[in-house]
Protein backbone atom coordinates (compact mmCIF):
# COMPACT_ATOMS: atom_id res chain seq x y z
CA UNK A 1 0.00 0.00 0.00
CA UNK A 2 1.24 3.29 -1.14
CA UNK A 3 0.54 6.86 -0.15
CA UNK A 4 -1.06 7.38 -2.55
CA UNK A 5 -3.21 4.13 -3.11
CA UNK A 6 -4.21 5.08 0.47
CA UNK A 7 -5.28 8.77 -0.61
CA UNK A 8 -6.79 7.38 -3.42
CA UNK A 9 -9.15 4.90 -1.00
CA UNK A 10 -9.82 7.44 1.43
CA UNK A 11 -10.51 9.73 -0.70
CA UNK A 12 -13.29 7.56 -2.36
CA UNK A 13 -14.36 5.73 0.76
CA UNK A 14 -15.17 9.27 2.41
CA UNK A 15 -17.50 10.08 -0.45
CA UNK A 16 -18.89 6.79 -1.58
CA UNK A 17 -18.92 4.92 1.93
CA UNK A 18 -22.44 7.01 3.53
CA UNK A 19 -23.48 7.41 -0.19
CA UNK A 20 -23.72 3.41 -0.53
CA UNK A 21 -24.53 3.21 3.11
CA UNK A 22 -27.12 5.42 2.86
CA UNK A 23 -28.91 3.10 -0.60
CA UNK A 24 -27.96 -0.39 1.33
CA UNK A 25 -30.45 1.32 4.89
CA UNK A 26 -32.81 2.99 2.54
CA UNK A 27 -33.38 -0.28 0.40
CA UNK A 28 -33.01 -2.87 3.86
CA UNK A 29 -36.47 -0.06 5.23
CA UNK A 30 -37.92 -1.04 2.04
CA UNK A 31 -37.30 -4.74 1.60
CA UNK A 32 -38.45 -5.34 5.38
CA UNK A 33 -41.66 -3.52 4.93
CA UNK A 34 -42.41 -5.51 2.13
CA UNK A 35 -41.51 -8.04 3.95
CA UNK A 36 -44.05 -7.14 6.93
CA UNK A 37 -46.94 -6.80 4.31
CA UNK A 38 -46.23 -2.72 3.82
CA UNK A 39 -44.99 -0.35 1.82
CA UNK A 40 -42.31 1.41 3.43
CA UNK A 41 -40.87 4.28 3.40
CA UNK A 42 -39.07 6.20 0.41
CA UNK A 43 -35.67 5.14 -0.56
CA UNK A 44 -33.98 8.14 0.38
CA UNK A 45 -35.51 8.27 4.00
CA UNK A 46 -32.34 7.57 6.11
CA UNK A 47 -30.65 10.40 4.26
CA UNK A 48 -34.12 12.41 5.00
CA UNK A 49 -33.68 11.60 8.56
CA UNK A 50 -30.15 12.22 9.18
CA UNK A 51 -31.06 15.99 7.45
CA UNK A 52 -33.40 16.19 9.94
CA UNK A 53 -31.61 15.45 12.41
CA UNK A 54 -29.05 17.88 11.61
CA UNK A 55 -31.34 20.80 11.75
CA UNK A 56 -32.19 20.02 15.27
CA UNK A 57 -31.81 21.91 18.07
CA UNK A 58 -28.14 21.43 19.36
CA UNK A 59 -28.31 20.01 23.45
CA UNK A 60 -26.60 17.22 24.97
CA UNK A 61 -26.17 16.10 28.72
CA UNK A 62 -22.36 16.27 28.36
CA UNK A 63 -20.92 18.79 25.82
CA UNK A 64 -17.65 15.95 25.38
CA UNK A 65 -20.02 13.35 24.19
CA UNK A 66 -20.43 14.94 20.56
CA UNK A 67 -16.47 14.71 20.15
CA UNK A 68 -16.06 11.10 21.27
CA UNK A 69 -18.90 10.52 18.86
CA UNK A 70 -17.11 12.39 15.76
CA UNK A 71 -13.79 10.55 16.77
CA UNK A 72 -15.41 7.00 16.54
CA UNK A 73 -16.61 8.23 13.09
CA UNK A 74 -13.21 9.28 12.13
CA UNK A 75 -11.93 6.00 13.36
CA UNK A 76 -14.64 4.46 10.98
CA UNK A 77 -13.72 6.43 8.14
CA UNK A 78 -9.80 5.45 8.32
CA UNK A 79 -10.36 1.74 8.80
CA UNK A 80 -12.08 1.42 6.02
CA UNK A 81 -9.70 3.71 4.17
CA UNK A 82 -6.68 0.98 5.31
CA UNK A 83 -8.87 -2.04 4.33
CA UNK A 84 -10.14 -0.68 0.99
CA UNK A 85 -6.62 0.46 0.05
CA UNK A 86 -5.24 -2.97 0.31
CA UNK A 87 -3.83 -1.98 3.97
CA UNK A 88 -2.91 -4.01 7.20
CA UNK A 89 -6.36 -6.11 7.86
CA UNK A 90 -4.83 -6.15 11.46
CA UNK A 91 -5.20 -2.13 11.55
CA UNK A 92 -8.79 -2.27 9.97
CA UNK A 93 -9.83 -4.83 13.09
CA UNK A 94 -8.08 -2.61 16.01
CA UNK A 95 -9.50 0.93 14.31
CA UNK A 96 -12.97 -0.03 14.16
CA UNK A 97 -12.60 -1.57 18.00
CA UNK A 98 -11.63 1.98 19.10
CA UNK A 99 -14.66 3.24 16.98
CA UNK A 100 -16.94 1.31 19.28
CA UNK A 101 -14.79 1.86 22.82
CA UNK A 102 -15.42 5.96 21.79
CA UNK A 103 -19.21 5.16 20.81
CA UNK A 104 -19.78 3.06 24.55
CA UNK A 105 -17.61 5.84 26.18
CA UNK A 106 -20.11 8.90 24.74
CA UNK A 107 -22.83 6.95 25.82
CA UNK A 108 -21.42 6.25 29.10
CA UNK A 109 -20.44 9.95 29.59
CA UNK A 110 -23.86 10.92 30.18
CA UNK A 111 -24.40 8.80 32.99
CA UNK A 112 -27.65 8.01 32.01
CA UNK A 113 -29.15 4.67 33.37
CA UNK A 114 -30.86 3.92 29.87
CA UNK A 115 -27.33 4.50 27.84
CA UNK A 116 -25.79 2.69 30.47
CA UNK A 117 -27.48 -0.43 30.09
CA UNK A 118 -27.11 -0.17 26.55
CA UNK A 119 -23.53 1.13 26.52
CA UNK A 120 -23.01 -2.17 28.71
CA UNK A 121 -24.73 -4.45 26.33
CA UNK A 122 -22.62 -2.96 23.80
CA UNK A 123 -19.33 -4.14 25.40
CA UNK A 124 -20.68 -7.44 25.46
CA UNK A 125 -21.53 -7.08 21.87
CA UNK A 126 -18.28 -6.61 21.30
CA UNK A 127 -16.53 -9.72 23.40
CA UNK A 128 -18.77 -11.66 21.56
CA UNK A 129 -17.66 -10.66 18.04
CA UNK A 130 -14.05 -9.39 18.80
CA UNK A 131 -12.04 -12.68 18.90
CA UNK A 132 -13.76 -14.03 15.38
CA UNK A 133 -12.62 -10.37 13.80
CA UNK A 134 -9.14 -10.72 15.07
CA UNK A 135 -9.23 -14.49 14.63
CA UNK A 136 -10.45 -13.80 10.57
CA UNK A 137 -7.08 -11.70 10.53
CA UNK A 138 -4.89 -14.03 11.72
CA UNK A 139 -6.12 -17.31 9.53
CA UNK A 140 -6.25 -14.44 6.57
CA UNK A 141 -2.62 -14.54 6.88
CA UNK A 142 -2.26 -18.24 7.38
CA UNK A 143 -4.14 -18.66 3.93
CA UNK A 144 -2.15 -15.92 1.76
CA UNK A 145 1.06 -15.25 3.97
CA UNK A 146 0.29 -11.41 4.17
CA UNK A 147 -1.84 -9.21 6.38
CA UNK A 148 -2.57 -6.87 3.50
CA UNK A 149 -5.67 -7.28 1.72
CA UNK A 150 -4.16 -6.61 -1.26
CA UNK A 151 -2.86 -9.89 -1.02
CA UNK A 152 -5.97 -11.83 -1.78
CA UNK A 153 -5.01 -9.95 -5.63
CA UNK A 154 -2.07 -12.48 -5.78
CA UNK A 155 -4.07 -15.57 -5.00
CA UNK A 156 -5.33 -18.41 -7.64
CA UNK A 157 -8.39 -19.18 -5.76
CA UNK A 158 -11.03 -17.03 -3.75
CA UNK A 159 -10.64 -16.85 0.06
CA UNK A 160 -13.60 -18.89 0.68
CA UNK A 161 -12.19 -21.82 -1.56
CA UNK A 162 -9.48 -21.52 1.59
CA UNK A 163 -11.87 -20.50 4.45
CA UNK A 164 -14.99 -21.68 4.27
CA UNK A 165 -15.79 -21.83 7.45
CA UNK A 166 -14.24 -18.65 9.24
CA UNK A 167 -16.60 -17.16 6.05
CA UNK A 168 -19.40 -19.20 8.09
CA UNK A 169 -18.43 -17.74 11.46
CA UNK A 170 -18.35 -13.88 9.62
CA UNK A 171 -21.93 -14.07 8.86
CA UNK A 172 -22.73 -15.39 12.03
CA UNK A 173 -21.03 -12.45 13.95
CA UNK A 174 -21.91 -10.48 11.09
CA UNK A 175 -25.26 -10.23 12.75
CA UNK A 176 -24.31 -8.95 15.33
CA UNK A 177 -21.98 -5.84 13.77
CA UNK A 178 -24.74 -4.95 11.48
CA UNK A 179 -27.21 -4.41 14.30
CA UNK A 180 -29.76 -6.88 13.15
CA UNK A 181 -32.44 -9.05 15.09
CA UNK A 182 -31.96 -11.34 17.09
CA UNK A 183 -28.31 -9.43 17.97
CA UNK A 184 -29.25 -5.89 18.45
CA UNK A 185 -29.10 -5.85 22.07
CA UNK A 186 -27.56 -2.35 22.50
CA UNK A 187 -29.55 -0.62 19.85
CA UNK A 188 -31.75 -1.57 17.29
CA UNK A 189 -33.32 0.46 13.91
CA UNK A 190 -36.40 -1.13 14.91
CA UNK A 191 -39.16 1.21 16.94
CA UNK A 192 -39.15 -0.15 20.44
CA UNK A 193 -37.21 -2.40 22.61
CA UNK A 194 -36.96 -2.81 25.96
CA UNK A 195 -34.48 0.18 26.78
CA UNK A 196 -35.87 2.90 24.76
CA UNK A 197 -33.02 3.06 22.61
CA UNK A 198 -30.72 1.46 24.20
CA UNK A 199 -27.28 3.09 23.87
CA UNK A 200 -27.79 6.25 21.97
CA UNK A 201 -30.71 7.21 24.40
CA UNK A 202 -28.93 10.25 25.42
CA UNK A 203 -27.49 10.88 21.69
CA UNK A 204 -30.15 12.92 19.92
CA UNK A 205 -30.21 15.74 17.21
CA UNK A 206 -26.52 16.07 15.44
CA UNK A 207 -25.05 13.81 17.56
CA UNK A 208 -27.50 10.95 16.56
CA UNK A 209 -26.99 11.92 13.01
CA UNK A 210 -23.43 11.30 13.35
CA UNK A 211 -24.09 7.91 14.75
CA UNK A 212 -26.43 7.21 11.55
CA UNK A 213 -23.51 8.21 9.38
CA UNK A 214 -21.36 6.15 11.25
CA UNK A 215 -23.38 2.99 10.89
CA UNK A 216 -23.41 3.84 7.35
CA UNK A 217 -19.85 3.58 6.47
CA UNK A 218 -19.52 0.73 9.09
CA UNK A 219 -22.32 -1.55 7.16
CA UNK A 220 -20.02 -1.14 3.89
CA UNK A 221 -16.96 -2.03 5.40
CA UNK A 222 -18.13 -4.89 7.01
CA UNK A 223 -19.87 -5.91 3.28
CA UNK A 224 -15.81 -5.32 2.94
CA UNK A 225 -15.55 -8.17 5.03
CA UNK A 226 -17.51 -10.61 3.27
CA UNK A 227 -16.28 -9.42 -0.70
CA UNK A 228 -12.74 -9.81 0.26
CA UNK A 229 -13.65 -13.63 0.22
CA UNK A 230 -15.06 -13.69 -3.19
CA UNK A 231 -11.93 -11.60 -4.61
CA UNK A 232 -9.03 -13.52 -6.33
CA UNK A 233 -6.65 -13.22 -9.08
CA UNK A 234 -8.70 -11.68 -12.53
CA UNK A 235 -10.32 -8.21 -11.45
CA UNK A 236 -13.80 -9.35 -12.67
CA UNK A 237 -14.05 -11.16 -9.44
CA UNK A 238 -14.60 -8.08 -7.67
CA UNK A 239 -18.00 -7.84 -9.38
CA UNK A 240 -18.79 -10.86 -7.74
CA UNK A 241 -17.83 -9.80 -4.34
CA UNK A 242 -20.79 -6.80 -4.56
CA UNK A 243 -22.71 -9.36 -5.80
CA UNK A 244 -22.33 -11.75 -2.55
CA UNK A 245 -22.12 -8.24 -0.68
CA UNK A 246 -25.48 -7.32 -2.04
CA UNK A 247 -26.76 -10.93 -1.30
CA UNK A 248 -25.20 -11.21 2.27
CA UNK A 249 -27.03 -8.32 3.48
CA UNK A 250 -30.58 -9.68 1.88
CA UNK A 251 -29.96 -12.62 3.80
CA UNK A 252 -29.44 -10.19 7.29
CA UNK A 253 -32.61 -8.32 6.24
CA UNK A 254 -34.44 -11.81 6.37
CA UNK A 255 -32.92 -12.86 9.40
CA UNK A 256 -33.51 -9.64 10.60
CA UNK A 257 -37.11 -10.07 10.13
CA UNK A 258 -37.46 -13.45 11.08
CA UNK A 259 -36.20 -13.67 14.41
CA UNK A 260 -36.85 -12.02 17.71
CA UNK A 261 -33.77 -10.36 19.83
CA UNK A 262 -32.32 -12.88 22.27
CA UNK A 263 -30.18 -12.96 25.81
CA UNK A 264 -26.76 -11.53 25.85
CA UNK A 265 -26.02 -15.00 27.58
CA UNK A 266 -27.08 -16.14 24.37
CA UNK A 267 -25.39 -14.16 22.15
CA UNK A 268 -22.42 -14.50 23.82
CA UNK A 269 -22.32 -18.48 24.63
CA UNK A 270 -22.89 -19.44 20.64
CA UNK A 271 -21.00 -16.73 18.85
CA UNK A 272 -17.92 -18.06 21.39
CA UNK A 273 -18.89 -21.57 20.37
CA UNK A 274 -19.34 -21.16 16.48
CA UNK A 275 -15.40 -19.25 16.50
CA UNK A 276 -14.25 -21.64 18.23
CA UNK A 277 -15.69 -24.43 15.92
CA UNK A 278 -15.38 -22.75 12.99
CA UNK A 279 -11.46 -21.69 14.01
CA UNK A 280 -10.56 -24.81 14.71
CA UNK A 281 -11.94 -26.78 11.52
CA UNK A 282 -10.77 -24.24 9.50
CA UNK A 283 -7.29 -24.42 10.86
CA UNK A 284 -7.56 -28.76 10.30
CA UNK A 285 -8.99 -28.02 6.84
CA UNK A 286 -6.49 -25.58 5.59
CA UNK A 287 -3.57 -27.84 6.75
CA UNK A 288 -5.37 -31.18 5.40
CA UNK A 289 -6.30 -29.81 2.10
CA UNK A 290 -3.85 -27.43 1.16
CA UNK A 291 -0.41 -28.23 3.84
CA UNK A 292 -0.54 -24.40 4.56
CA UNK A 293 2.60 -24.03 7.04
CA UNK A 294 2.89 -21.23 9.64
CA UNK B 1 -40.70 20.58 1.07
CA UNK B 2 -37.57 20.23 3.85
CA UNK B 3 -36.70 16.80 5.79
CA UNK B 4 -37.72 17.93 9.17
CA UNK B 5 -41.57 17.24 7.04
CA UNK B 6 -40.26 13.61 5.28
CA UNK B 7 -39.17 12.16 8.70
CA UNK B 8 -41.15 12.83 11.73
CA UNK B 9 -40.56 10.29 14.79
CA UNK B 10 -43.36 10.29 17.11
CA UNK B 11 -43.23 9.90 20.93
CA UNK B 12 -46.22 8.44 22.05
CA UNK B 13 -48.10 8.62 25.50
CA UNK B 14 -51.03 7.50 27.90
CA UNK B 15 -51.67 10.24 30.37
CA UNK B 16 -54.78 8.34 31.49
CA UNK B 17 -56.45 7.25 28.02
CA UNK B 18 -59.16 4.41 28.45
CA UNK B 19 -56.44 2.43 25.94
CA UNK B 20 -59.25 2.91 22.56
CA UNK B 21 -56.84 5.89 21.49
CA UNK B 22 -53.59 4.19 22.09
CA UNK B 23 -54.75 1.00 20.35
CA UNK B 24 -55.69 3.62 17.37
CA UNK B 25 -51.92 5.25 17.09
CA UNK B 26 -50.79 1.66 17.19
CA UNK B 27 -53.13 0.49 13.97
CA UNK B 28 -51.86 4.02 12.02
CA UNK B 29 -48.40 1.70 12.37
CA UNK B 30 -49.70 -1.29 11.09
CA UNK B 31 -49.64 -2.41 7.60
CA UNK B 32 -53.45 -1.40 6.90
CA UNK B 33 -52.58 2.66 7.12
CA UNK B 34 -48.29 2.37 7.16
CA UNK B 35 -47.82 5.76 8.09
CA UNK B 36 -43.83 4.77 8.04
CA UNK B 37 -44.37 5.39 4.32
CA UNK B 38 -44.14 9.11 5.40
CA UNK B 39 -41.00 8.36 7.45
CA UNK B 40 -42.77 8.35 10.72
CA UNK B 41 -41.31 5.99 13.27
CA UNK B 42 -42.49 5.24 16.88
CA UNK B 43 -39.33 5.91 19.06
CA UNK B 44 -39.56 5.10 22.95
CA UNK B 45 -37.45 8.25 23.37
CA UNK B 46 -38.19 11.70 23.85
CA UNK B 47 -34.94 12.84 22.68
CA UNK B 48 -35.80 11.35 19.40
CA UNK B 49 -38.53 12.67 19.24
CA UNK B 50 -40.40 15.44 16.70
CA UNK B 51 -43.88 15.09 17.44
CA UNK B 52 -45.35 14.08 20.55
CA UNK B 53 -48.74 12.24 20.64
CA UNK B 54 -50.83 12.28 24.09
CA UNK B 55 -53.75 10.07 24.85
CA UNK B 56 -56.56 10.26 27.40
CA UNK B 57 -57.26 12.97 29.84
CA UNK B 58 -54.62 14.63 32.24
CA UNK B 59 -55.05 14.20 36.23
CA UNK B 60 -52.50 15.89 38.61
CA UNK B 61 -50.05 13.33 38.69
CA UNK B 62 -49.66 12.95 34.66
CA UNK B 63 -48.57 16.55 35.01
CA UNK B 64 -44.90 16.63 35.96
CA UNK B 65 -44.47 13.41 33.61
CA UNK B 66 -45.75 15.34 30.53
CA UNK B 67 -44.19 18.68 31.14
CA UNK B 68 -40.51 16.33 31.80
CA UNK B 69 -41.20 14.79 28.57
CA UNK B 70 -41.96 17.78 26.62
CA UNK B 71 -38.55 19.43 28.11
CA UNK B 72 -36.68 16.59 27.13
CA UNK B 73 -38.00 16.82 23.28
CA UNK B 74 -35.52 19.15 21.07
CA UNK B 75 -36.96 21.57 19.32
CA UNK B 76 -38.83 21.86 16.95
CA UNK B 77 -41.48 19.93 18.07
CA UNK B 78 -44.79 19.59 18.07
CA UNK B 79 -47.70 18.39 20.65
CA UNK B 80 -51.06 16.44 19.35
CA UNK B 81 -53.67 15.47 21.47
CA UNK B 82 -54.95 12.51 20.35
CA UNK B 83 -58.66 12.09 21.16
CA UNK B 84 -61.15 13.94 22.59
CA UNK B 85 -60.17 13.11 26.45
CA UNK B 86 -57.02 14.73 25.80
CA UNK B 87 -58.75 17.53 23.76
CA UNK B 88 -60.82 18.64 26.73
CA UNK B 89 -61.05 15.63 29.11
CA UNK B 90 -63.90 14.15 27.10
CA UNK B 91 -66.12 12.25 29.56
CA UNK B 92 -63.84 12.71 32.60
CA UNK B 93 -63.89 16.36 32.26
CA UNK B 94 -65.81 16.91 35.38
CA UNK B 95 -64.14 14.01 37.74
CA UNK B 96 -63.16 15.17 40.68
CA UNK B 97 -59.56 14.60 39.59
CA UNK B 98 -59.14 15.30 36.45
CA UNK B 99 -57.80 18.53 35.20
CA UNK B 100 -59.28 18.55 31.96
CA UNK B 101 -57.24 18.09 28.49
CA UNK B 102 -52.82 18.29 27.44
CA UNK B 103 -52.95 21.61 27.30
CA UNK B 104 -53.08 21.97 31.14
CA UNK B 105 -49.74 20.94 31.43
CA UNK B 106 -48.09 21.58 28.25
CA UNK B 107 -49.09 24.00 25.12
CA UNK B 108 -50.93 21.72 22.48
CA UNK B 109 -50.21 22.19 18.61
CA UNK B 110 -52.78 20.01 17.50
CA UNK B 111 -56.67 19.07 18.41
CA UNK B 112 -57.66 15.31 16.82
CA UNK B 113 -60.93 14.84 18.26
CA UNK B 114 -62.73 11.47 18.63
CA UNK B 115 -63.31 8.65 20.80
CA UNK B 116 -61.77 6.42 19.80
CA UNK B 117 -59.83 8.61 17.05
CA UNK B 118 -59.95 7.41 13.91
CA UNK B 119 -56.70 6.34 12.37
CA UNK B 120 -57.36 8.50 9.42
CA UNK B 121 -58.01 11.59 11.92
CA UNK B 122 -54.83 11.12 13.46
CA UNK B 123 -52.47 10.96 9.95
CA UNK B 124 -54.75 14.28 8.89
CA UNK B 125 -53.54 15.30 12.86
CA UNK B 126 -49.95 14.36 11.57
CA UNK B 127 -49.77 16.30 8.24
CA UNK B 128 -51.43 19.78 9.89
CA UNK B 129 -49.07 18.98 12.59
CA UNK B 130 -46.19 18.69 10.09
CA UNK B 131 -46.62 22.35 8.82
CA UNK B 132 -46.56 23.80 12.05
CA UNK B 133 -42.88 21.17 12.61
CA UNK B 134 -41.65 23.01 9.33
CA UNK B 135 -42.68 26.75 10.70
CA UNK B 136 -40.89 25.98 13.61
CA UNK B 137 -37.68 25.00 11.84
CA UNK B 138 -37.88 27.74 9.81
CA UNK B 139 -37.72 30.22 13.32
CA UNK B 140 -35.11 27.87 14.92
CA UNK B 141 -33.07 28.34 11.84
CA UNK B 142 -33.55 31.61 11.52
CA UNK B 143 -32.89 32.18 15.61
CA UNK B 144 -36.18 33.65 16.43
CA UNK B 145 -37.96 30.53 18.07
CA UNK B 146 -39.23 31.50 21.55
CA UNK B 147 -39.28 28.85 23.98
CA UNK B 148 -42.69 27.72 24.65
CA UNK B 149 -44.72 29.02 27.98
CA UNK B 150 -45.92 26.29 29.87
CA UNK B 151 -49.33 27.11 31.18
CA UNK B 152 -49.61 27.79 35.09
CA UNK B 153 -49.21 24.85 37.21
CA UNK B 154 -52.38 23.51 37.55
CA UNK B 155 -54.44 22.31 40.63
CA UNK B 156 -57.80 20.15 40.65
CA UNK B 157 -59.18 21.94 43.62
CA UNK B 158 -59.03 25.18 41.35
CA UNK B 159 -61.13 23.34 38.49
CA UNK B 160 -64.37 25.25 37.52
CA UNK B 161 -67.51 22.47 37.40
CA UNK B 162 -70.81 23.24 36.87
CA UNK B 163 -69.95 27.34 36.99
CA UNK B 164 -67.70 26.61 40.89
CA UNK B 165 -64.69 25.44 41.98
CA UNK B 166 -64.24 21.76 43.07
CA UNK B 167 -62.63 23.36 46.41
CA UNK B 168 -65.78 25.68 46.64
CA UNK B 169 -68.71 22.31 45.52
CA UNK B 170 -66.44 19.92 48.48
CA UNK B 171 -66.72 22.94 50.94
CA UNK B 172 -70.13 23.52 50.18
CA UNK B 173 -70.65 19.60 50.23
CA UNK B 174 -68.86 18.92 54.18
CA UNK B 175 -70.63 21.80 55.16
CA UNK B 176 -74.21 20.45 53.92
CA UNK B 177 -73.48 17.24 55.71
CA UNK B 178 -72.17 18.74 58.97
CA UNK B 179 -75.47 20.53 58.66
CA UNK B 180 -77.80 17.53 58.17
CA UNK B 181 -76.20 15.58 60.82
CA UNK B 182 -76.38 18.44 63.40
CA UNK B 183 -80.19 18.32 62.51
CA UNK B 184 -80.01 14.74 63.56
CA UNK B 185 -79.07 15.15 66.79
CA UNK B 186 -81.21 17.71 67.71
Amino acid sequence: MTLLSFGVALLAFVVLGPVLGCFLTGADRIITARMQGRVGPPFLQPYYDVQKLLAKERRSLNSFQGYYLILALVMTVLSGAFFFAGGNILLVVFLISLSSLLFVIAAYSTRSPYAEIGAGREIIQVLAYEPMIILLGVFFYLATGSFDTSAVATLGLPLVALLPLIFVGLLFILTIKLRKSPFDLSFSHHAHQELVKGITTEMSGHNLAVVEITHWYESVLFLGYVGLFFVWAPPLTLVLAVVVGLAVYFLEIVIDNSFARVKWQYMLSWSWIVTLVCCALSMVLLFALYGFVV
Amino acid sequence: MSASVKSPWVLHYDASSCNGCDIEVLAALTPLYDVERFGIINTGNPKHADLFLITGSVNERQVPIIRQLYEQMLEPKVVIACGICACTGGVFKECYNTLGGVDVAIPVDVYAPGCAVRPETLIDAVVEGLGILEEKRLLLAAKSLKPAELPARPSAADKLVQGETVAAAWQKAIANALQTAGQEEQ
